[in-house]
């Protein structure tokens, strides 16, 4: 089995994807049986094979750096929770709301 | 006259234009098709208020002689598809109630082209799946049955689109593939479907699995309206920097009926181990309609077909494990809530995605994370390269592929759940296709001895997709696919 549970709760942590204690054990091993399967592409050589990030041969298009959109803070707060609206008579921005992070 | 609902799109548009019936007529046909077909979970949120408001501006339209390519023809939209003021969730709790304030490009151009929207379709969670089972909104059901009477799987991940268009609840429906997310619910449905060329449609407004490999395409009841369809949603869009600037051919033309001196090749590779004897018959079958209306068959190899799937469950849950990154309960959709920030996070994370959406978000962490970057992700996208060029090698030889599109019939709910890599095989034909980016086409070709229906993938060249209207006219044609579900 590729993956300990060690592992599971890195990379559960890296993803911000809380797993239960208890899960680890049957976590590891489905995602080790995946693991195991693409093992296979090992068998390749692929020392002179250049990486393949694209199949669209473009050249990513350039724009001048100028705002063309933009300025709709309640659009953008639409479907947030508990967000501080725009409001138009007191000063109050327009803001995502989160747990206090600083003491 | 046959039913409204029973009409092809290109029956709607001539009856429309002569004025044999109207828009409103129709879509409320529509509507009342879709109320009764409710048992299958088509659905996520019907909206037959929107289409009977569209139906009505292009019954304005066709009365002042001013019809647009689609004008009056009622749409089905894949919940991946974010659709102004209507709730889209990719079938995932974590954006239940989410209504974007914006629309998709493929689907402006498609209300720009006069289509009305009857609502949004179920599909696999994120679009991960290939069976429709992981939506949070439940599983779809197949309109065909088995012998046994046992309910299946439309396929997936677009088995909403594939169910309410085989079904006739919908004229025609966008999907999205990814890894055959159009073509393998094609084949299970009885229906036509198309993934174009990777660029052909703008990803803008789309939710986002794998940026590589996503691309949306339409689905519907014969190839010609598939050709209606992808022509209206295609096009270059600034706002997808992937968005090809290529004329949008008409594709419908391209549909000669003339396939005399074209070489198709028939990969040896996709003769896999225990592939069933109907879906052998059903490709030799297709072999031999092509070669009587003229055209040549050719053997290729495609060396890597093998890799292709192993490199696939790397690749696309890396892009999604990054790009689903965005679902962190702080701007949108679910909050789940926990005592610092990041418990927030992982408690809005574990609740909100379903568990193939987290196993994938797991899996693609793990090969980008350091210390196995270059073992996993990196090896996949040099196998990548290799697939790619298997497809440049065959098409000195040919002009284009010709192979089942998936290696079975549709199967019951619940089979194929518990082993992973079962489920990924559903794909094995599909996912070359997306890796190396070309279009690939399913035709309903014939019936398993189950009864069910049976799809032929065609595969061309970059931005080719008239090559497969053509061929896959020409196949449709000569398989003469009449059957229907529960017929």
């Amino acid at each position: 089995m590729s993956l300990d549970q060690a592992t599971v709760a890195r990379i559960a942590q890296l993803a911000r994807i809380r797993v239960a204690a208890d899960d680890r054990a049957r976590m590891a091993q489905e995602l080790s049986t995946i693991l195991d399967w693409v093992e296979q592409l090992k068998s390749l050589d692929t020392s002179s094979v250049e990486p393949m990030t694209s199949t669209v041969e473009v050249v990513l298009p350039q724009r001048a750096d100028e705002v063309t959109d933009g300025g709709y803070a309640e659009k953008v707060l639409l479907n947030a929770t508990d967000p501080v609206r725009v409001s138009t008579t007191e000063d109050l921005g327009g803001f995502f709301t989160v747990p206090k992070v600083v003491e | 006259m046959a039913e409204l609902v029973d009409l092809t799109i290109a029956q709607l548009r001539d009856g429309l234009s002569q004025r044999k019936f109207s828009a409103t007529e129709v879509a409320r046909a529509y509507v009342a098709a879709v109320e009764k077909n409710r048992h299958l979970n088509a659905f996520v949120v019907e909206t037959p208020e929107l289409a009977l408001s569209q139906a009505a501006d292009s019954d304005a339209r066709l009365a002042k002689g001013q019809a647009r390519a689609l004008e009056g023809v009622p749409l089905g939209i894949k919940d991946l598809f974010c659709t102004k003021g209507v709730q889209t969730t990719a079938a995932s709790r974590i954006l239940e109630g989410f209504k974007p304030p914006y629309e998709s490009t493929v689907t402006q151009n498609l209300f720009d082209a006069g289509a009305s929207m009857l609502g949004k379709l179920n599909m696999d969670e994120f679009a991960m799946g290939s069976a429709n089972i992981t939506s949070h909104f439940g599983p779809v059901k197949n309109p065909w049955k088995r012998k046994d009477g046992k309910d299946l799987v439309p396929g997936g991940s677009s088995g909403g689109s594939a169910a309410a268009v085989a079904a006739h609840i919908v004229a025609g429906a966008t999907g999205t593939d990814t890894g055959g997310s159009i073509r393998q619910p094609a084949s299970f449905t009885g229906i036509a479907g198309i993934k174009p060329t990777y660029g052909r449609c703008s990803r803008w407004g789309i939710v986002a699995f794998a940026s590589s490999l996503d691309q949306a395409g339409p689905m519907a009841r014969d190839v010609r309206d598939c050709a209606i369809l992808l022509r209206a949603m295609a096009g270059h869009d600034p706002k997808d920097s992937t968005s090809v600037p290529t004329p949008v051919p008409d594709y419908e033309a391209a549909m000669t009926g003339n396939v005399k001196g074209l070489r198709f090749g028939i990969p040896k590779e996709y003769r896999v181990d225990g592939m069933p004897a109907e879906i052998e018959k059903l490709w030799q079958q297709g072999i031999d309609w092509l070669k009587a209306a003229g055209a040549e068959p050719v053997e290729i190899s495609l060396p890597h077909t093998k890799y292709a799937l192993p490199t696939y469950y790397i690749i696309a849950p890396a892009e999604a494990s990054s790009n689903l990154a965005r679902y962190d309960g702080v701007r949108y959709g679910l909050r789940v809530p926990g005592n610092s920030l990041d418990e927030m996070y992982e408690n809005t994370r574990a609740e909100g995605f379903g568990a193939e959406v987290r196993r994938r978000i797991l899996i693609g962490t793990y090969v980008l994370s350091a210390g196995y970057y270059d073992a996993y992700y990196l090896k996949a996208q040099k196998v990548r390269s290799l697939i790619f060029r298997d497809f440049q090698e065959a098409w000195k030889k040919c002009d284009v592929i010709l192979t089942p599109t998936a290696p079975s019939a549709a199967f019951g709910i619940g089979e194929n759940a518990d082993d992973p890599i079962a489920m990924y095989l559903n794909d094995v034909f599909t996912v070359p296709v997306n890796l190396a980016g070309l279009p690939g086409l399913s035709v309903p070709a014939g019936l398993s001895g189950e009864g069910l229906p049976l799809g032929l993938q065609l595969i061309a060249k970059p931005f080719d997709e008239g090559a497969l209207f053509r061929v896959g006219g020409v196949l449709e044609k000569a398989a003469n696919f009449t059957a229907r579900p529960g017929a």
